[in-house]
Parts: C-alpha cells; sequence; structure tokens
C-alpha cells in the first residue's frame, strides 16, 4: 500500500513507533492486524477467482478445450484450498473481525494482542507452505480439496506438503478464536453487557467456539494422512485393515463445522447493515443472537449429510438427515428476522444495503436447495453432482463472499477516511448479481440432469447449459474486476469520508476517521444498544 | 406379470423432489416478495423517516419458528420414507458384480461373462454388488436416480429396475484421479428374452477374446482401439509404432515390441510416454491373459 497516501490518513496509518514493512508485521495493533489479513485474503480471492475462471472456461465445451484432465483436477483442488483455507474461513473473521470487534467492544486492542500477532504469522507461514507445494515435488495436488484416502494416499503429486499448510493454517485459525472468546467475555467497556453486544460480536462469538473446539480434529486428520503417506501406518487403507471411510467421518467433523465458521461472520455483517440502512431497530435482535449459537452447536453434529452414499449405516443417514434439518430452522429464523427488520423503515439502497439484500436472496437459494441435499432420498441423486457446487457456491459466496463485500463498502472507507464511487460500485454489483445466478443456477440444473462434479469432460447432452454457465462466470468476474478496482481507487484516492453518513448506533461511528491507534481517546460507557438510533447522538 | 408390481427406484424419489421443490419455490418467492415490496413501500425518498421502531414480536418469533420445525420435519419424514425404499432390494433381484477400478467398470454376471457394460432385463430388479479395486469410486445412474460409493474393502451394494428398454448413462460419481470424467459406461436395458440370449452367449476366441480381455482389466477406460486420444495413448496402431518415454528421467526413443508392452503393462512407471500423466496402476494380469492381449495388439493396425 503506498505510504504517502497512508501517511495523509492519520490515525492509526500513522501513529507507530517503527516504520516501513516492520511498523506492520511486527504490529500488534489490532486495526494493522486486520489491514495486512484483509490484503491476504482478498488478494487469495483474487488468485482463487482466476482459477476459478479458468475451471469454467475448460468446461465451456466437451472434450479437452485449454487444458488438460491433470492440469484441471489440479486447478479445482488448488481453487478449493485456496478459496476454503486461506479466503473464507479466515475472510471475514481474522480481517474484519480484527479491525471492527474490539472497537465494537469499546476495547483498546483484543485481549492478546501478541497471539493475535502470531496467528499472522502462522497464517502467513501456512500460505506460503501451501504455495510453494504447488509448484515442488510431484506438482499441485489433485485429489480435491477433501483429500479422500486411499486416492490422496496414492497419488504422487505434492499432497503431504500441501495438507502440512493447512495444519499450520488450522493453528492460527484456533489462536484467533481462542483470542477473540477472550476479548469478548473481559474486554467489555462498561455498560456493554451482552445484549448490548453488536450482532456481528456475537457471531464472531459463535464462530470462536467452532473454530477452537472443531479445528483441532482436522489437524488430527490430516496429520494422520501425512503419516499414512509417509511411513504407510495403514489407517485408511482398507489392504492393511483400515477405513476409508473413517477418513471421511474425521474430515467432515471439522469440515461441516467449518462452513459455519464461514457464513456466521456473513450473517453478521448483515445484521449489522440492515438496520442501519433501514434507520430501525434489529427485529427480534435476541433470536439473531441466540439463532448463532444454536447454529453453532447443532452445525456441529451433522456432518454425516455428506457421507449418505459413502456405505454409512442406514441408521446413520436418519440421524443425520434429522439434525440436518434442525440446523434449517435457526437459518430461517434469521433470513425472517432480516426481512422484518425493513417493516416501516427508512430503507436507503446504497452499496453496502445493496450487498447485503442480495445476501439474503442468494444464501436463502442455497439454504433451501440445502434441504434437497439434506434430505435423504433426493440427496441420493444430487449428491456429487454440480447441484452441490451450485448449492455450496450460492451459501459461500452468495453469502460469505457478498457479505465480504458488504463489509467492505460499510466498514473500509471508516478505516481509510477516503469512500469510493457509488455508481461503479451499484454497476459492479448489479454484474456480480446476475452473472452469479446465471452461472450457479445454472450449475444446479446440470446437477438435476446428473452431471456430476469434478469432471473433465462430459457428455453432449450438457454442453449447453455448461456454455450458459460459463458465460455467467464472464459476467460474475467483470463485476468483481469493477467492484475491487473502485473500492482501491477509492479508497486511496476517493472523496474524504468522515464521521458517521449513515448513521450506525454501534461504537465504531463514535469514533475519529480513521480510528486512532488506541481506538478511544477515553474508555466509553455505552448507555444503548447496538440499534437504538433514537437518542442515540446521531445527526 | 408380477415384474410390475415393483416400484422403481425413480418412481420411489421423484415425488420427493416434487414437494421439495414445490415447498422451496412458495418460501423463496415468499421472502423476495415481502424483501421487494418493503425496500419499494418503505424507501427513503418515499418514507424519510422511519414510522416505526419497533423491534420484536414474540408472538411472530413463535410462529415462524414453529411452522418451518412442521415442514421441515416433514420434509425429513417424506425423504427418509423413501430412501428406504432405495435401500430396501426386492426379493429375486438378479445378482451383479460391478469391479471398479482406474478408470473403467466391469461388470461380472453370475454364469461368469462380463462386460464393460450393464446389461440388464427389463422389468426384473437388479441388485449391483460393488467391489472396488482400488480409490473409492461412485456408481451413479442418473435416470434411476441411484448412486452408491464403492469403497474398498467395504461390501456396498445398490439397486434398481429398468421399467423400459433402452440406453442409460452410467458415471463415476465418486472423483478418483486423472481419468474421472472418462470412467463413464451404460445400462443397456434389454427385453427379458434378449437379454437371456446375450447372457447365454460366450466370447469367440481369437479377436473377441483378446478384446474382452482389455475390458476385463480395464484398460480400455483410458485407451482407445480407434486413434481415439483418452487419459492414455491409443492401441491402435501402436505395435512396432516408435514411441518417444522418459526413463529414469532421461529422453529416449523406443520401438513398441513385445518387451515393451510387457513392461507398459506389469511396471508402467518404468518408462512414461511423452505427454501423457504417469499415472497408470501397475496390471497383475496373469502370463496366459498378458500374451493374449500383446497378440490381440500386434493386430490392431
Amino acid at each position: 500500500m503506498s505510504q504517502d497516501t497512508a501517511m495523509a490518513q492519520g490515525g492509526f496509518w500513522r501513529d507507530t513507533g517503527r516504520s516501513g514493512i516492520g511498523s506492520w508485521i511486527f504490529s500488534t495493533d489490532h486495526k494493522r492486524i486486520g489491514m495486512m489479513y484483509l490484503y491476504c485474503v482478498l488478494s487469495f480471492f483474487l488468485v482463487g477467482v482466476v482459477l476459478g475462471f479458468l475451471i469454467r472456461l475448460e468446461l465451456i465445451a466437451p472434450g479437452p478445450t485449454i487444458v488438460t484432465a491433470q492440469t484441471y483436477n489440479a486447478l479445482f483442488t488448488v481453487h478449493g484450498v485456496v478459496m476454503i483455507f486461506l479466503f473464507i474461513i479466515p475472510g471475514i473473521p481474522a480481517s474484519f473481525g480484527n479491525l471492527v470487534l474490539p472497537i465494537q467492544l469499546g476495547a483498546r486492542d483484543v485481549a492478546f494482542p501478541r497471539v493475535n500477532l502470531l496467528s499472522w504469522w502462522l497464517y502467513a507461514i501456512g500460505a506460503v507452505i501451501v504455495l510453494v507445494s504447488l509448484f515442488t515435488g510431484g506438482g499441485a495436488p489433485d485429489t480435491g480439496w477433501t483429500f479422500y484416502v486411499p486416492f490422496s494416499a496414492r497419488t504422487s503429486t505434492n499432497v503431504s506438503l500441501a495438507v502440512f499448510g493447512v495444519f499450520v493454517l488450522g493453528f492460527s485459525s484456533i489462536l484467533t478464536g481462542i483470542n477473540f472468546i477472550t476479548t469478548i467475555h473481559r474486554m467489555r467497556a462498561p455498560g456493554m453487557t451482552w445484549t448490548r453486544l453488536p450482532l456481528f460480536t456475537w457471531s464472531l462469538y459463535a464462530t470462536a467456539w467452532v473454530q477452537v473446539l472443531a479445528t483441532p480434529i482436522i489437524a488430527i486428520t490430516l496429520l494422520l494422512v501425512v503419516t499414512e503417506r509417509i511411513l504407510g501406518l495403514g489407517l485408511f487403507d482398507p489392504n492393511r485393515g483400515g477405513d476409508p471411510v473413517m477418513y471421511q467421518h474425521m474430515f467432515w467433523i471439522y469440515s461441516h463445522p467449518a462452513v459455519y465458521i464461514m457464513i456466521l461472520p456473513g450473517m453478521g455483517v448483515i445484521s449489522d447493515i440492515i438496520p442501519v440502512f433501514s434507520r430501525k431497530p434489529i427485529f427480534g435482535y435476541k433470536m439473531i443472537a441466540f439463532s448463532s449459537l444454536a447454529i453453532a452447536a447443532a452445525g456441529s453434529a451433522v456432518w454425516g449429510h455428506h457421507m449418505y452414499t459413502s456405505g454409512m449405516s442406514d441408521l446413520g443417514v436418519l440421524v443425520f438427515s434429522f439434525l440436518t434439518f434442525i440446523v434449517a430452522i435457526p437459518s430461517a429464523i434469521k433470513v425472517f428476522n432480516w426481512v422484518s427488520t425493513m417493516y416501516k423503515g427508512s430503507i436507503s439502497l446504497e452499496a453496502p444495503m445493496l450487498f447485503a439484500l442480495s445476501f439474503i436472496l442468494l444464501f436463502s437459494i442455497g439454504g433451501l436447495s440445502g434441504l434437497i441435499l439434506g434430505a435423504a432420498a433426493t440427496d441420493i441423486h444430487v449428491h456429487d453432482t454440480h447441484f452441490v457446487v451450485g448449492h455450496f457456491h450460492y451459501v459461500m459466496f452468495g453469502g460469505t463472499g457478498f457479505a465480504f463485500f458488504a463489509a467492505a463498502h460499510y466498514w473500509l472507507p471508516k478505516y481509510y477516511g477516503r469512500r469510493y464511487k457509488e455508481k461503479p460500485a451499484i454497476f459492479g454489483w448489479i454484474l456480480m448479481f446476475v452473472g452469479f445466478n446465471v452461472m450457479y443456477f445454472t450449475m444446479q440444473v446440470l446437477g438435476m440432469e446428473g452431471m456430476p462434479r469434478r469432471y473433465y469432460d462430459y457428455l453432449p447432452e450438457f454442453a449447453r447449459l455448461n456454455f450458459v454457465a460459463t458465460v455467467g462466470s464472464w459476467i460474475l468476474v467483470a463485476g468483481i474486476v469493477i467492484v475491487v478496482w473502485n473500492l482501491w481507487r477509492g479508497l486511496f484516492r476517493g472523496e474524504p469520508f468522515t464521521g458517521n453518513p449513515w448513521g450506525g448506533a454501534t461504537l465504531e461511528w463514535s469514533i475519529a476517521t480513521p480510528p486512532p491507534t488506541e481506538n478511544f481517546d477515553e474508555d466509553p460507557v455505552v448507555t444503548h444498544g447496538p440499534y437504538e438510533f433514537k437518542g442515540a447522538g446521531i445527526p | 406379470m408380477e415384474n410390475q408390481l415393483i416400484t422403481s427406484t425413480q418412481q420411489a424419489v421423484d415425488p420427493v423432489f416434487t414437494f421439495l421443490f414445490g415447498a422451496c419455490l412458495v418460501l423463496l418467492l415468499g421472502i423476495t416478495a415481502t424483501m421487494v415490496y418493503f425496500v419499494v413501500r418503505y424507501r427513503r425518498s418515499k418514507n424519510p423517516e422511519p414510522t416505526s421502531q419497533v423491534s420484536g414480536s414474540p408472538l411472530l418469533e413463535v410462529v415462524w419458528t414453529v411452522l418451518p420445525t412442521i415442514l421441515v420435519m416433514g420434509m425429513f419424514y417424506y425423504g427418509w420414507t423413501s430412501y428406504l425404499s432405495l435401500r430396501t432390494v426386492p426379493k429375486n433381484a438378479m445378482q451383479v458384480k460391478a469391479e471398479a477400478r482406474m478408470w473403467s467398470w466391469n461388470f461380472v454376471y453370475d454364469n461368469g461373462k462380463q462386460s464393460g457394460k450393464l446389461y440388464v432385463p427389463v422389468g426384473r430388479a437388479v441388485q449391483v454388488n460393488l467391489e472396488s479395486k482400488d480409490v473409492v469410486h461412485g456408481f451413479y445412474v442418473p435416470a434411476f436416480k441411484i448412486k452408491r460409493d464403492v469403497v474398498p474393502g467395504m461390501k456396498n451394494h445398490v439397486w434398481f429396475v429398468a421399467t423400459s428398454p433402452g440406453t442409460y448413462d452410467l458415471f463415476c460419481s465418486q472423483y478418483c484421479g486423472t481419468g474421472h470424467s472418462a470412467m463413464i459406461t451404460t445400462v443397456e436395458a434389454l427385453p427379458p428374452a434378449q437379454f437371456a440370449a446375450w447372457l447365454q452367449q460366450t466370447a469367440a476366441g481369437g479377436a473377441a477374446q483378446g478384446q474382452a480381455l482389455l475390458e476385463k482389466y480395464g484398460c480400455l477406460g483410458c485407451h482407445s482401439l480407434d486413434g481415439t486420444r483418452k487419459v492414455g495413448p491409443t492401441f491402435k496402431g501402436l505395435y512396432g509404432s516408435k514411441v518417444k518415454v522418459e526413463r529414469e528421467k532421461k529422453e529416449e526413443t523406443v520401438t513398441a515390441d513385445d518387451a515393451y508392452l510387457r513392461e507398459s503393462i506389469l511396471n508402467p512407471a518404468a518408462a512414461i510416454v511423452d505427454d501423457y500423466p504417469a499415472v497408470m496402476p501397475p496390471s497383475t494380469m496373469p502370463e496366459a491373459d498378458l500374451k493374449a492381449v500383446i497378440e490381440y495388439l500386434k493386430g490392431l493396425k
């Protein structure tokens, strides 16, 4: 980032004992760490977008198009690993969580600032290991991001190193979780009771528990895969008495709760934005806060719904299908409350609100298609097809991805003291929204027609819809380019952004722009809830 | 005919799809319509100040917790009961063994007959017993709405009944490496009499036997007989041709003779043909079959 621009902005951009790169990579300021995460996750997001774009381009027509089958398999594996472990999981919690959470609590920093810096370093080291694995050894992993055995134990590609990188990333996630939990318990300003916590912070609280409790399981599982490959232990290899399905259980015990690590913070962002742009208190505050905890708890016991066809017992299918439908209920409650918040409000359709509203719609489509996958009979047909690919992109990208951009348009002007232009933001949003639906809805139709996922080549009957989906990817990518470019340009060179133009009532809107290093001149005393706009001193 | 009494797998699943999609569509339209209405009705230009500061309603919360709970429990139950009919194989179902390997299918019938395509009689339930020779695969026939993973070391099965004659796609649904998307074949549903005749045919010797062996050992998943490029090089015109390979990291050109073919089958990693991935698993073909296969390849000009 340009030093000159940063210096001109003041606040936490300037106040520091160190200078140059050292003032960033050794800083324990939660805002600087949040910024470093932001730049990292956004870079990896763009890398993931390029890989996804290439996957769609290969699928534009049957037969080999631009790459070989081996390269294609590496493309979707690396797309998955980069997007999941390097973008979505740290995406909102580590970047916007670090930037916003301590200020929303009225704290000067997180509870353990040095551990916070260690988390970032572990993230950076893990990311470098994953990147190195792509270009060394037997080449980029070709196992899919799920690393299913026995295939992952046999392939000659560089799986061991990639898996070790993910292992390191896990520790970053665990430490951030511990830090946030402690911060929320111990660092709240006087008057910041649990029912005055902003819902974004509530969602990070629920997320942090999942990070702390679930991540160790994938760490163990991935370590077992490495020992299987290097020492030949035979834990998962049936020829030596191992069980491949046991691996799938262990993988999904983490990787399903991880889905909630990915989506809960996004839901928190939406819960903070909709009241502000409707000028109305959030509808059903306690239900939204509670439903985050309910999702985190129930979501930890539904992993088996990835395995209905695996040969798991029918009793297992019964239990996991039942629990999966239970998780649907708190998600539905959130959607109803968000929509009701707008009732009799004064709704302003600015960029953050447009991203937030499209989140509701896209997340609903993703959630409802999840019901098709949760029901045992219908899952059998659409499991492992493009229907699933469409479904999880609706939730992860239409949900978390759009929430990420909502958060960027909502909070980043506050942190930079400059703002983006509104019209290009809206134009970019329209392209993203249209392209997204053209691409992923078509994929769901393809899945219903029986096209399996992870297919390099396909039968001619799928050609027409694949072409449509690829065209959708072009529109989507064009939208992303415009949105990111507009943000970039605006935040460094745009109009000054001061005060509280949208009328937010949470604490981050009460301090100077950009926030000073110490956040608050004097310790704040909280006297009102996060969404009480009347009498909150808002102009 | 007693066969008419069997409910097919797709007949068990299709109504569940209809119900779920219908309910989802109603919910989605409801949410979208409400959102759009609120945005239009309460837009700031028309409603400059909020006309309510209501922050919740216990009654509404109860309503929209209880109603979705009832709905999703209905979905769960309907999905589960139909799933059970996918898992309950009708009595007297015909048994076929499916052997999956990277990257081909081989079907073995009770009388020992083997085939790369799954021939079945129309109107009779078929139980397919799934066996993997290497990694996890998936047996998927979209037309019958059935799928089951083929897990090494595990006994899995799946059943279906073809209600009318025809050809149905059969895919590998669980990712299994380079040739995953090439691991496809078909279900050929024949009228019962025609099927019985097919089942009794025995492979003749010579060329037909050679081709049957290639099918049995799964070679044709990656190597074509007609010159098409698949995961591996084609067999057409291979014998006697000059092949560029990489052996112990050194480039060399060899003639595809008996010794080369034998090595490539038993120890494929020793010499990798240029431009092709090093992915072929070693074969454990017995000596007699190996000879027959090489003889057959000689004739493929």
